[in-house]
């Protein structure tokens, strides 16, 4: 009998320590079968952050450096200087890349560094227990907001992709979801694109993906994927942005 | 055959010489001539493409946006296998701590030059030695310690900062290179070394891709109970180790001495000069110039003579003066002179107070 | 032997260039030598300064409170600094660009290096023309050393700078020190 589905190679079998509902599990298998499938895996170094993704180096089979919190970008920076055969790539949230580490991944977006990101926004602060992120819907309720964000004590949702867009040194970015199977599938294929530019040498890629927090969102994982489906994606479009 | 360079282009050329591969730093004054020499000097620094296929490349050179982003490129680029090193001065420096911090945690080597300034705050740009606290007492969280060597000559600047980097991949630990703005600034004839660059030792836990090999990981996170313990026990297994055998440091007259000056870098220098005056008016006044601030040198304070006393110098409000107490233990007289924000205490203050305490 | 010398002037006056040549010159000979420079805010105009030691035992302090000589290439810089010198030390001054009273304290020098570099048709030379000067009243280097430093500094394939250079020099040593 023909085996149609099968464990990555780039993931370890050991069950990871997300929460039910949570996209961090998903986002981890689709870089994992774009490694597979690009047939990377021995030259591929990823660079977790500090968030609910800290340790994916746990799951993820091949080569892995922590970052402090903020700062993936700069030591991705750093790797695939010393390294520039080896295929980079960071992993971060919505708090790593836009808010502490904000100066860092404009400045490595900026300089066009070959590399590929994996941006998952999942609209709050999910390993510190619910706080206010950049990402943050208007109205949303966290524990830093807990009236819901209010835009003259708050600011706005942070639109990093947009923002990052406008440099001449960004090659691709694009918005997905987890949202819906079909979802899913694009948002394999945009990490399949990423990783794909840095290997033919195009500079800096990034997909932002709009991912599931139920716990955090005070949701059940259905009624995340619905929230996702009928509030996040109205104010953070998916499509090509770059 | 001697060339003349500043301390801060003798640290870069050392670092040259030493096979340094990655430099990631950010200007601040008074250390931008490193910065500067870095750029100009580093092979290939333009592109930073690798040149050999696999394997590292020449040399990398970033100006960062940060000391924060330069310190973490300084962590990508160790846990790379590069020998990677950054520069800055004190406030910068402080920027650095939790990035060093990792950096000790990850047990990666890395070399970390400060020249350091006039403090608090933004302070000023004038010499200072008050950095010696957050060098040697692990200014970050957690821990942990640096290699701390401290040179007093454009020469020593030289030969330490390549020390320093196999010394950090010895032990696989950050090495700062303390200095001041003195240093970094003076121009000194220096010997250059004809030596061939050395090529980094083989480094079997870096990232390069894990072909033929279980992935490799560097972190510095525990969670599990008790494996942070662990880890940390082995750090100070290493610490132990290093304490044992690297220890530097320079004594002058340490067995007529009645009166015994210690300091270190600049301010040992106008120590030198103020105890060859004594000397030549009779008086036996020796010097203990600690080199190696972390691990401080114990051993040349174990002196018999129970009538000696010590005086301290420092360009601050005493800092290294309680490395020193520690030392003696309490069985000496310890008398302290120190300056800060910018005023560098004088051969005239030095012999003053010299003249005071014999 | 130990002599400490303060060079200072205008930001580009060439004070600091001033320095490294006596610095070169006094390590091409085997002395003991350090150069140290004001590391300020200063690029062009404002005062500019640097201190140069030469020995033949140890340095110290490579900064300078107390000079056995001061050479001053503009007003600014000499009241900056004309407390600096010690009793009976020398002073090389620039009377293009300032004046001082005889001053039974220091021995003074003074000659118009600029008009004299405007004359050899670069500016930019008064200070070689105040190193002849102070090298012919201390003779602690060799003419014939700072030459080859100079054509160890002169950016090549220019001749015409390091002869405006060697001119500066002969006219400074050539001034009367009596």
């Amino acid at each position: 009998m023909e085996k149609i589905f099968k464990r990555c190679q780039s993931l370890y079998d050991v069950p990871t320590h997300y929460c039910p509902g949570c996209g961090h599990g998903i986002a981890h298998r689709l870089v994992a079968e774009v490694v597979d499938e690009l047939d990377i895996r021995e030259k591929t170094i990823g660079i977790a952050p500090v968030g609910c993704a800290v340790v994916a180096y746990d799951y993820w089979n091949f080569d892995c450096s922590e970052a402090a919190h903020g700062r993936a970008l700069a030591v991705a920076t750093a790797i695939k200087r010393v390294h520039p055969q080896n295929v980079v790539f960071t992993y971060q949230g919505d708090g790593d890349l836009a808010a502490i580490g904000t100066n860092e991944t404009i400045h490595a977006a900026n300089r066009g560094e070959n590399l590929s990101v994996v941006f998952i926004n999942n609209a709050v602060y999910g390993m510190t227990g619910g706080q206010l992120a950049p990402t943050t819907l208007l109205g949303q309720k966290t524990s830093t907001s807990i009236e819901g964000r209010e835009k003259k004590a708050h600011g706005y949702p942070l639109k990093i992709s947009e923002m990052l867009a406008l440099l001449p040194g960004v090659c691709y970015i694009e918005r997905v979801s987890l949202q819906s199977p079909p979802e899913v599938l694009k948002a394999k294929r945009a990490i399949k694109q990423a990783f794909e530019n840095q290997i033919n040498n195009l500079g800096f890629s990034l997909v932002e993906i709009l991912s599931p927090c139920p716990t955090y969102w005070g949701l059940s994982p259905k009624e995340s994927l619905d929230w996702i489906r009928d509030v996040m994606q109205k104010e953070f479009p998916l499509g090509r942005i770059k | 055959m001697k060339i003349l360079l500043s301390g801060n282009e003798a640290i870069a050329q050392g670092a040259i010489q030493a096979g340094c591969s990655f430099y990631a730093g950010y200007p601040i004054t008074p250390q931008n001539e490193i910065i500067a020499y870095m750029a100009k000097h580093m092979p290939s620094s333009r592109t930073g493409v690798c040149r050999t296929g696999k394997g590292q490349s020449q040399g990398v050179f970033i100006q960062a946006e940060s000391e924060l982003a330069a310190i973490n490129m300084v962590y990508g680029a160790s846990a790379a296998g590069a020998r990677a090193m950054t520069s800055s001065s004190s406030p910068g420096i402080s920027l650095m701590q939790e990035g060093i911090s990792y950096i000790a945690g990850s047990q990666l080597p890395a070399v970390i030059v400060n020249i350091m300034r006039g403090g608090p705050g933004l302070g000023n740009i004038a010499p200072a030695q008050s950095d010696y606290f957050q060098a040697t007492r692990s200014g970050g969280h957690g821990d942990y310690h640096l290699i701390v060597l401290a040179p007093a000559c454009v020469q020593e600047a030289y030969d330490l900062t390549q020390t320093g980097f196999d010394l950090a991949d010895r032990y696989r630990v950050p090495v700062m290179i303390l200095g001041d703005g003195i240093l970094g600034q003076m121009m000194e004839p220096v010997q250059l070394s004809t030596k061939k660059i050395k090529v980094s030792l083989a480094k079997s836990w870096a990232l390069d891709g894990c072909q033929g090999r279980k992935p490799n990981i560097i972190k510095s996170f525990f969670l599990r109970e008790g494996a942070l313990e662990d880890a940390n026990l082995k750090l100070q297994k290493n610490y132990a180790i290093i304490q044992q055998k690297e220890t530097r440091y320079e004594g002058l007259f340490l067995s007529d001495a009645k009166v015994i000056l210690v300091a270190y870098g600049t301010m040992a220098r106008i120590a030198k000069s103020a105890i060859s005056q004594l000397r030549s008016a009779g008086k036996k006044i020796g010097l203990i110039r600690p080199i190696s601030l972390w691990p401080f040198p114990q051993q040349p304070f174990s002196i018999k003579n129970s009538r000696v006393k010590y005086l301290v110098l420092e360009m601050s409000y005493g800092q290294m003066l309680e490395d020193v107490r520690l030392a003696v233990g309490g069985r000496r007289e310890v008398e302290f002179l120190g300056r800060s924000g910018g005023g560098v205490p004088s051969e005239e203050q030095i012999i003053n107070k010299v003249k005071k305490i014999l | 032997m130990i002599e400490r010398i303060i060079i200072a002037g205008s930001g580009g006056q060439g004070v600091m260039l001033l320095g490294k040549v006596l610095a070169q010159t006094a390590m091409l000979e085997g002395k003991q030598v350090t150069w140290f420079p004001a590391y300020g805010p200063e690029v062009r105009g404002g005062t500019s300064h640097c201190m140069v030691t030469i020995s033949d035992q140890e340095i110290g302090s490579p900064y300078i409170t107390e000079a056995d000589t001061l050479i001053i290439l503009n007003h600014p810089s000499l009241e900056k600094f004309k407390g600096m010198i010690k009793n009976k030390g020398l002073l090389i001054l620039n009377s293009s660009l300032a004046k001082i009273d005889a001053d039974v304290k220091k021995k003074i020098l003074q000659f118009p290096f600029t008009d004299i570099a405007i004359r050899l048709g670069n500016i930019k030379v008064a200070n070689m023309v105040a190193l002849g000067c102070f090298v012919a009243a201390k003779k602690i280097i060799k003419v014939k050393n700072i030459l080859k430093v100079f054509k160890s500094i002169a950016p090549t394939g220019n001749l015409k700078i390091l002869e405006v250079n060697q001119q500066a020099l002969k006219e400074g040593l050539r001034l009367n020190h009596d």
